[in-house]
């Protein structure tokens, strides 16, 4: 079986690994690339864990096939904290309580940062809908909510 | 096991590189399922036709190519009409992921959007297929040997209050379907002239009830034809039973869920 070099970019940096024939996204990021942010939940497309975007839209890494990142920007989760600066949503999580056992929460940042980038003043129904493809199993969907308008509204600790 | 994936810069190439050990690859959605399960085919086939993203306006019509994305549907300023079946699909990653085409394939208890088309009238244009587009309820019939589909030609509703969707679902606002419903009830002189009843999960694919269908043509659409219609609603389908619902189930609700509908057009 022939492996296939792709080269992409990674949260604005170029990088380039081998990919096995079929091998999904997630695989790729985790195993190939070392981004181990995106979880694997489900496999099946319903859970939302393994959540990154491909040029701006959020889709779902393990449904996505590795070699179709190549030449594409993809973001994950490990891309938005500057150095030791967290990103505003990921303060506004903390600050909310938005994380119990944490296995939802990059897909979770990565959805909600999808929407603040199209949207900054989302309503909390925009919000709801923008993590509906997004499962906590925790069930603590009310503080990642509150969380999300907190960032929307610049009142997360800087 | 995947042995290779291939792209094929048209439809034609793709349609001539498939056999019984290739499967089709379009969103992703439903077949990287397969291939994450391991039961998927041995070979990917997919194809980077221009025609697959194209949305073409025609005069009474509008042909989607296959690849078009629920999202980029939910989002377009002329398919108003569709945009709310856009929308009941999946979860925002498979609306940006999940194509027209993928839709028609969709096992039970997917395939919310071809029970729209359904309703619509659509027809299916197969790559290298000579003649005219095929109804889509054939080939929701034959869909395991149709082809690869190129795009659907959908019918726009003449009135806005023409067609009606509705999906019943356990959890909200993602959730898959207990069943869903679509109705196009073109209307002459306050009379239904063509009705076009269609269900999904209430049978191994896309449904059209045509019981339904007779009940309501000729009529007008109001309580004591609407009442008729949900008596007849389950007339010739095959509900299953799934975690979600029972088939007695499916059964028991379905004309209630018609009704619904039904009395939403009404109101407009």
């Amino acid at each position: 079986m022939a492996r296939t070099p792709i080269v992409f970019m990674l949260n604005g940096s170029e990088r380039a690994s081998f990919a096995d024939p079929g091998q999904n996204l997630l695989e790729f990021l985790r195993r190939g690339v070392g981004d181990l942010s995106p979880k694997y939940g489900c496999g099946q497309g319903t859970c939302g864990a393994c959540t990154v975007t491909i040029d701006g839209e959020t889709q779902l890494s393990c449904l996505t096939l590795a070699e179709s990142v190549a030449g594409k920007h993809v973001q994950t989760a490990a891309g938005l904290a500057a150095g030791a600066t967290l990103h505003p949503l990921q303060e506004a999580f903390m600050e909310n309580f938005a994380a119990q056992c944490g296995y939802c929460t990059p897909g979770m940042l990565i959805s909600a940062k999808a929407l603040l980038d199209r949207n900054p003043t989302p309503t909390r129904e925009d919000v709801v809908e923008a993590i509906s493809g997004n499962i906590c199993r925790c069930t603590g969907y009310e503080p990642i909510i509150e969380a999300i308008l907190a960032a929307a509204k610049g009142r997360a600790r800087a | 096991m995947i042995q290779s994936v291939e792209t094929h810069a048209t439809l034609a190439e793709a349609q001539r590189a498939m056999g019984s050990d290739a499967i089709f690859m379009a969103g992703g959605t439903l077949v990287m399922r397969d291939v994450n399960a391991g039961v998927a085919a041995t070979r990917i086939v997919r194809s980077s036709d221009p025609v697959l993203a194209d949305i073409r306006l025609s005069g009474d019509g509008v042909t989607i190519g296959a690849g078009v994305t629920m999202a980029t549907i939910a989002a377009h300023r002329d398919l108003a009409f569709l945009a709310p079946v856009a929308r009941s699909v999946g979860g925002p990653q498979i609306r940006n992921m999940g194509t027209v085409g993928g839709n028609l394939f969709a096992p039970h208890p997917y395939g919310d959007f071809a029970v729209a088309l359904l309703a619509l009238g659509a027809r299916v244009n197969v790559a290298g297929q000579i003649g005219a587009p095929r109804p889509l309820a054939d080939v929701l019939r034959e869909r395991g040997r149709v082809g690869i589909v190129a795009s659907v030609h959908v019918p726009r509703p003449q009135a806005p209050g023409d067609f009606g969707f509705l999906k019943v679902s356990r959890i909200k606002p993602k959730g898959v379907s207990v069943l869903s419903v679509a109705a196009h009830l073109p209307r002459q002189g306050g009379r239904i002239r063509g009705a076009r009843v269609a269900f999904g999960a209430m049978g191994p694919m896309p449904l059209q009830a045509t019981a339904v269908e007779r009940v309501l043509d000729g009529q007008a659409l109001d309580a004591p034809t609407i009442a008729r219609a949900a008596q007849v609603a389950v007339e010739g389908l095959d509900p299953p039973t799934d975690a979600l619902a029972t088939a007695w189930y499916r059964r028991e609700v379905a004309g209630v869920h018609l009704k619904r509908l039904l009395e939403r057009m009404v109101r407009g």
